[in-house]
């Protein structure tokens, strides 16, 4: 059995990368993770969590289109999670329903759209990849579509960091100042539906807002620097990654549950014990003990 | 009839409305200041204060109307960073994870590269700027770690350093303490001696008083609008606050 090699730690680590397929999904996860994770600071400082979500969910009816046209799903993805975004901004300017309500309406239609399309168009779509991922199963165009979106992504983000936490922050001040505040808030809507298409790779289109929110609300506990907020919440993605898929290689579970498990605990564990933040203030215990 | 030469005002506002989705929330709105001056904005809350701010940054579009910043459009204004606006406190994210020093080089972002890389004259107009409100003790603190008078300095200092000509502050007063509150009005006898224009927004009559030499009263639209004296009379203030009695809002007059 799989598990009595489970006795030493060194195996418990090198044995998966034996694997092809586990070695790829290590690597890809892991970039996945990272580039959700660096855009999670931004969302969770918006406060674009429903965004986030109404978003994840609004690229189905792209994905299941876009694989029964025979395109990357990625593009499909996008088309529609901007399209989402475009809709819900629409709605919510003409008609007196407020955001949360819109927002909740359309990302709900769309993913309905994609469950009804795909019972209809009776194609090779594997259904439960899409809702969970399949990290493990991940082909090789799917991995140079992700390779290239995540590049896309972290040179966009890394050009306009200082700009987007501008408009996060006080977007009156950017407007006054001549900062293109329109541009800034659909660049990172953008990068939001890009990550959200590869971060469903790994995860799935439900769990998919985990790995955009997660990490971020995770480092806004351990830190009140916006630069390390940032990396706390890119390593903890990249931590939960690994962790998730060494977890459900060992005990057969399912991957995309056991990452977003890994970042849940892992948030927990700064809600309980973050240094100022956390319910017990360790600063505050250890102080004590001086 | 003489011309008016334009380039006089550092602000004017010209007839301006502006509403959202159809509401209106500010309609025939005028407003001339000239370099030195200090105008009080007074109004109630939702008497388009606020509205009227926005419309000036360019936050929100006018519908009608027309705007001059140094006698040219508010989008040059945007690009020569002429107008810098001080939020209130409550306007804010306070726990946003970001440092005195970081708010205050905000300022600069306007006149950045695309990067926003400091060069060493944004470094030193932000040191300059925190040094005039007196934080130099704070450079790194985070601002959710500020007292409300620190963190409204803070944002001074941001106004400051970006160097505009014109200062718009809502609710300067609110909220803060003696010491913050007596370095805001020394600032301001600055600001006016070096020949920048302010519009502040206050409940404070007091303040309007003390500080300005100009008055506009709204109320959706134009009450009154002149020199402190000869405008911020207990008839004209009853009108902008709806008929209650000035009386009533601040007590009586000593």
């Amino acid at each position: 059995m799989e598990l009595c090699s489970f006795l030493t730690l060194d195996s418990f680590i090198t044995d998966p990368l034996t694997h092809d397929f586990m070695r790829k999904a290590l690597l890809m996860s892991s970039l996945v993770a990272a580039v959700c994770g660096f855009l999670s600071s931004y969302l969770t400082l918006k406060g674009w969590a429903l965004m986030g979500d109404a978003v994840s969910h609004s690229v189905m009816p792209g994905v299941v289109v876009a694989y029964a046209l025979g395109l990357p799903f990625s593009l499909g993805a996008f088309i529609f999670g901007v399209g989402s975004v475009a809709l819900i901004g629409f709605i919510k300017q003409k008609s007196r329903v407020k955001e949360d309500t819109v927002i909740g309406l359309v990302f709900t239609g769309f993913f309905a759209l994609g469950i009804v399309l795909v019972s209809k168009i009776k194609s090779n779509i594997d259904l439960h990849s899409i809702l969970f991922g399949s990290p493990l199963g991940i082909s090789l165009s799917d991995v140079k579509q992700t390779i290239f979106i995540s590049l896309l992504v972290v040179i966009l983000l890394s050009i306009f960091r200082k700009d987007l936490m501008l408009y996060c922050f006080d977007p009156r001040h950017a407007k006054t100042v001549g900062i293109n505040v329109f541009f800034l808030h659909y660049l990172l809507l953008t990068c939001l539906s890009l990550a959200a298409v590869v971060g469903l790779q790994s995860v799935g289109i439900i769990l998919v807002v985990a790995m955009l929110i997660t990490p971020g609300a995770t480092a806004y506990l351990l830190t009140d620097r916006f630069e390390n907020m940032t990396v706390i919440s890119v390593l903890s993605a990249i931590i939960s990654s690994l962790i998730g898929i060494y977890v459900s290689f060992w005990f057969d579970l399912e991957t995309g549950g056991s990452i977003v498990l890994a970042q849940t605990f892992i948030f927990l564990f700064a809600f309980l014990f973050a240094p100022r933040y956390g319910i017990f203030k360790l600063k505050k215990l250890f102080a004590g003990y001086k | 009839m003489e011309t008016i030469n334009y380039q006089n005002f550092r602000i004017d506002a010209e007839n301006i409305c502006v509403d959202y989705n159809g509401k209106v929330a500010l309609y025939d709105a005028n407003l001339r200041l000239k370099p030195g001056q200090i105008c009080g904005l007074v109004g109630m809350n939702g008497a388009g204060k606020t509205t009227f701010f926005n419309a000036l940054t360019g936050f929100v579009n006018i519908s009608k109307g027309k705007i001059r910043i140094n006698g040219e459009s508010v989008r040059s204004a945007q690009k020569d960073q002429t107008i810098a606006y001080v939020p209130q406190n409550e306007g804010i994210d306070s726990q946003f994870p970001i440092s005195v020093w970081d708010v205050v080089m905000m300022g600069r972002y306007g006149s950045m590269n695309i990067f926003r890389c400091p060069r060493e004259s944004d470094v030193q107009a932000v040191k300059d700027a925190i040094e005039r409100v007196d934080l130099t003790d704070h450079l790194s603190t985070p601002i959710g770690n500020l007292s409300g008078g620190q963190r409204k300095r803070t944002f001074l200092a941001r106004a400051i350093a970006q160097r505009a000509s014109i200062l718009l502050l809502d609710e300067p007063f609110s909220g803060v303490d003696i010491r913050t509150e007596k370095l805001i009005s020394e600032l301001f006898i600055q600001f006016k001696n070096e020949g920048k224009t302010i519009l502040l927004s206050t409940h404070d009559m007091i303040h309007v008083r003390e500080f300005c030499d100009l008055v506009l009263l709204i109320n959706k639209t134009v009450v009154a609008y002149g020199e402190t004296s000869e405008v911020f009379t207990p008839e004209n203030i009853t009108t902008t606050f709806g008929g209650i009695s000035p009386d009533f809002l601040f007590g009586p007059e000593s």
